[in-house]
This record gives C-alpha cells, structure tokens and sequence, in this order.
C-alpha cells in the first residue's frame, strides 16, 4: 500500500522518448502490493509450507503414514514419533504430512466445482438478466435455505460415503457463494463503457461475456476461491468426522480428529496436532484471501 | 451532397417501472421524443443542450444502441430502424462511436494492441493487415508504436481518448457519433483532441454527428448545428448563421452564455430561470414554456413544429419566430 503510483506524465505527442520495457500489468501491480502487507504474506507463506510439504511428502515424513504397529499405540510425542503415535500407532507427524495432500486436492476440487457451476450461473444470470435470472437465482436461494454442512451430509448420505463424494458434495454447496458474487459483479461490469464500446464495434454475447466482462470480474472471484478453499477442507474434515468421508486408512486430518476422539483425555495429541494443522492451513488461505482482497481493489490504487 | 443519414420522427422512451413481484409500466421517460434530421456525407453535424436533453441518447439509438422506441433512421438510403441479429452486426463497421469517459470506454485488462485490433478481429481481417492498420492508427492519432502493449491506466486522459478514437476508426466507418469526446478532458488537451479529429474526418472521408454541450467546441467543429432541449430539437440550422443570427429563445439564451474575451464589450445575457423539467412529465405544449422568458398563452398549449425561419434553411421550432419561406 505504500507502493509509489507509477503514474504516467503526459509525454509530448509523438515524441520518441526511450522506449519502455513491456510495462507490469494490474495483475504484477497487485501481486507487489499484496506481498507487501504483513498478514498476507504470512498466509502466503502458510500456503507455500502446505504445498511444499504436499510435494515433498516422502521426504518429509519418518513412517509409513499407514503401517501400523500395535505395541506402540497412544505413543506421547518423542524423537522416534515427533508427533505421537495414534491408536493403531501410526506416526501422526506422518500421517499430517501426508494429509496435506488430501487437503490440498479437497481445497482444489470442491472449489474448482463451486467455481466452475458457480460462475456458469453467474453469468448467465447477471449477464442475460430477465426469466433467466430470475429461475437461477431462485435456485441459488432454495440451495442457500439449507445450513450448508446438512446438505452436504444429505449430499454424501445419498451417494454413498468416500473421500471422492465428500469432495463433490462439498464443492455443490458452494455454488450459491460463487454465483452470488459472480452475478453482482457482472451486473455492474456490463453497464460500463467498455462493454457498450464492444457492442458498438460488433462483438457476439459470447464474446463480451468471456473476454471483457469475465476478466474484469476476476478479482473478486479469486478472493472468493481463497477464501472458500479453507472453508472446503474445513467442511471436508467436518465430513471425514463424521465418518462421511474419508475411509479409515486415508489420512484425513477429520478423519485423525475423529478417531482419535476416544482418547482425547489420555492422549491429547493425537487430536491436538491434526486440529492445529487445520487451523494453520485454513488460517493461510483465510488471510490470503483478505489480503488479495485489498491488493486487488482498484479503489487502494492511488 | 446526398444525405448519409436521415432521422425521422425518432423517439426513444424508458419504461418507468414500479410494483412488486410482477412490475408494472407506470410511466416513460421521454429521452427523445420526436427528433428528426439529416446529416450530408462528409460534414459535421453538432449536436448541443443541456445536461439531460436526450442528446447522448438520440445518438444511441441512432447506432442501435439503444432500441428506438418509433421514429425511422435512414442509413445510406436503407431503414435500418429495425435491423437485427448479423445484419446489425455488419451494420455496426460502417457505424462507431467515440465515448465521452476514456477511463471508462477502454477494457482496463487489454493491451492498446488488443483494443485497437479486436474491431478486425471481429470481422475477420487477417493477421499482416491487422498489425499493418494497428500501427497506422496509432500513427495518425499521435501514439508511438512501442506503446502498443501498454495498458490503458498507464496513459493519460487525452491519450487515453487517442486510443479510443484509434479503436473507433479501425472498421473505416462512413458516420461517426462523437459522444462529447473531449468534456472530460483537460482543456489544454480538448483543442488538441478536436484538431485531431478534424485532421481525420479529412484524411479518412468521415461524417461526424458531435454531441457535446460547448458551444464554443461545437462552434469549431460544426458545420451545422442542432440545438436539443427535453427531448426535441429547437433549432437547426448553418453554423455561421445559427451562431450570428439564434432565432429560438432557448439557442439565444444558451449562446448568450459564451464568455467573451473582450472584457469591455457588453453583453447582454438572457438569464433562463429554474431547473430542466422532468423528461418522465414534460410541460404540456412548447417544452420551452415554463422557463422561456418571450412565453405567451398559445405556448403552453401547442407544441410548436420545426419550421423555416431564415432563407438558408435554418430551421426552429417556435410559435414567436416568423416563418420564411424558402426563396423569398
């Protein structure tokens, strides 16, 4: 935010001053200053932990994440198993790593179908209005009636429990959100000038739709999606908990919470460490989320 | 000289809706109401009023911008009041407009190249002729070539309004709506901008329709001028004549407004009291009457026709003015 405006000086007409280099666009003007505000940088670096360590998994991780060794169960925390061990005596520090990899597939499939379905409809409702609009966004509202965390139960209970339906239920939940901000956003990006200025010249709905109004609807889009994919795993794990989602030997950090629940007076551990690892990750991207709210505000840009 | 362009009887009304669930029409809004007139090939015809009088809209909905709600345009001797679909689609590269706002008519996600272009792109032109007429649009606007991948926030108002006039001009369009193309700009800038186009109207054989409310610009640019107010035109005629010699009250009373350079010269100005009145509930009768100063009883019942008030065809449309008839 303190960034200096680079504002350009009216240079005289056709002077040929020394050229230029190819200027930054809004988007490289909005990543500087998002790195420049504190709490978004570290939710950035919260997300690049997550991703590094989904990558890295095998390296990182001492155990098998899924080899059980029964003499060891409801280990503390110690040099053999940093984290513990759980109820089966899996390692949990192992067994957290690899769950990054679940989280971030949960983040980026349940919101990947919220923001596809979500900004379809969007679209289409804000952008041909009328009868359209009107059957979309009724739709929109019956599916915002329901608390969400009971549709996706209703969701998964229907088609059957697993990791894959957990995923799915979870991203049609979220569509209302995306279709919401979508539509608002193109109701007000279709009034401009620059959208009448490309009818004037000829372009087809289609054309406008997907090259001038979707573009100048990103910003708030992306801020949604951050935000949305904490609130995915969250719910995914809420889901996991309650056995609707992961199977057993997956390690969901939900699924970890809730087996080990039983133990939580004796061995606090195995729910402590994958409930902090939730709350990190779903705290980096929620912080992401402001901060790429502010950085991709035109109104900050002074 | 043949007419590109002829207006008929245009009018333009926004519904006025109200009620719940299931809205109801419960008045219009009389942008344009009844405007008629023709533009000749190659000339510039200014179009001037105050705030609100419909003229930004009339030259929507002459682009088919807006649907017209009655009337008949003309275009190249064809109707094209009711032109839809593809064939407006082809329509739309002989007609283009040049938008008041540069900040708010250029995409702030496209390059000047993109902007520029994507009229070709639309209608097919190829590849090597697009680049080709890219760099001598920007050329004849005044923008150097190394700024074709700058963003439009990096350039200032009047460059900004160069590349839309560049965008406007890349389809070779016969008729051009200039919608009050430099009112928002710096006024060290606006005579630049106006000579530009100027040069252009020459150099590419264009027909502009200049909708603005300063009347020294319209003055320059202008070869004829019509004066609007609530909806309908007053006055038209010759640019000489209609600035010499303003035969409505209203044209009198907005031209009365020019300063003047000479600060010794008296002037005597005709001060028009209160405010526009509403388009959705126009006074009955002349328009004009609530704040026209000259106005008498058949004012406020008859809405006077345009007719000839001068032997050079100069046109207005008052019950007070003399009619001439042509020749005489």
């Amino acid at each position: 935010m303190e960034t200096q405006p680079n504002l350009p000086t009216e240079p005289p007409v056709n002077s040929q001053k020394t050229a230029h280099p190819k200027s930054p666009s809004l988007w490289l003007d909005a990543l500087q200053r998002l790195v420049k505000s504190k709490t978004s940088f570290i939710g950035l670096c919260l997300i690049l932990l997550l991703i590094l360590t989904a990558i890295f998994a095998p390296l990182i991780a001492t155990h098998e994440p899924t080899s059980q060794d029964i003499i060891n169960r409801y280990q503390a925390p110690s040099s053999e198993h940093w984290l513990g061990t759980d109820e089966l005596g899996r390692d949990i520090f192992s067994r957290i790593v690899y769950g990054t990899r679940i989280s971030i597939q949960i983040g980026v499939i349940a919101v990947g179908i919220s923001a596809i379905v979500g900004i379809f409809l969007g679209c289409v409702a804000g952008y041909f209005g009328r009868w359209l609009d009107l059957i979309i966004m009724r739709f929109i509202d019956i599916l915002m009636a329901f608390p969400s965390i009971l549709l996706a139960i209703a969701l998964v209970t229907v088609m059957g429990p697993s990791l894959r339906n957990a995923m799915i239920a979870v991203g049609l939940v979220g569509i209302p959100q995306f279709a919401r901000i979508v539509r608002s956003t193109v109701l007000s990006v279709k009034e401009t000038e620059y959208i009448e200025a490309a009818r004037s010249i000829g372009a087809k709905n289609g054309k406008i739709l997907f090259s001038h109004v979707l573009p100048n609807c990103m910003a708030p889009i992306i801020v949604q999606a951050t935000l949305s994919i904490g609130t995915a795993i969250l719910d995914a794990a809420g889901l996991s908990f309650l056995g609707l989602g992961a199977e057993p030997s997956i390690p969901e950090w939900g699924a970890m919470l809730s087996d080990g629940r039983a133990a939580l007076q004796t061995s606090p551990w195995v729910v402590t460490f994958p409930g902090l690892a939730i709350l990190l990750v779903v705290l980096g991207f929620n912080l992401l989320g402001d901060g790429l709210r502010d950085a991709l505000d035109p109104k900050m840009k002074q | 000289m043949s007419s590109l362009l002829e207006v008929k009887k245009l009018k333009k009304h926004f519904p006025v809706k109200s009620g719940g669930i299931i809205p109801r029409q419960t008045g219009a809004v009389k942008a344009v109401d009844g405007v008629s007139f023709d533009v000749k090939k190659g000339e510039t015809l200014g179009l001037v009023g105050e705030s609100g009088c419909g003229k930004s809209t009339a030259g929507r909905a002459i682009l088919k911008l807006h649907e017209p709600t009655d009337g008949e345009i003309i275009f190249k001797g064809k109707d094209i009041t009711n032109v839809q679909g593809e064939q407006l689609r082809k329509l739309r590269q002989e007609m283009q407009l040049i938008f008041q706002d540069p900040y708010a008519s250029l995409n702030p996600r496209k390059t000047v190249e993109q902007i520029i272009t994507e009229p070709m792109k639309i209608f097919n032109v190829p590849k090597r002729e697009r680049q080709k007429k890219l760099s001598r649009l920007m050329d004849v606007v005044g923008l150097s070539s190394y700024q074709k991948d700058r963003y439009p926030h990096q350039f200032s108002g009047g460059q900004r309004q160069r590349i839309g006039i560049a965008r406007s001009l890349a389809l070779d369009p016969d008729l051009v709506i200039c919608d009050e193309p430099v009112s928002a700009l710096d006024v060290s800038i606006q005579a630049q901008v106006v000579n530009l186009m100027e040069d252009l109207q020459q150099e590419f054989d264009l027909t502009y329709i200049f909708i603005a409310h300063d009347l020294s610009v319209v003055h320059h640019i202008s070869d004829r001028v019509a004066v609007m107010y609530l909806g309908q035109i007053v006055e038209i005629g010759e640019v000489g004549e209609l600035y010499r010699n303003p035969k409505h009250p209203y044209t009198q009373a907005l031209l009365s407004a020019i300063p003047e350079a000479n600060p010794h010269k008296q002037k005597e100005r005709i001060l028009i009291k209160g405010d526009l009145p509403s388009p959705s509930n126009p006074p009955q009768g002349c328009k004009f009457h609530t704040r026209c100063p000259l106005a008498e009883d058949i004012c406020k019942q008859v809405n006077p026709e345009l007719k000839q008030v001068s032997e050079h065809g100069q046109q207005a449309a008052c019950h007070l003015v003399k009619e001439v008839v042509a020749g005489h």
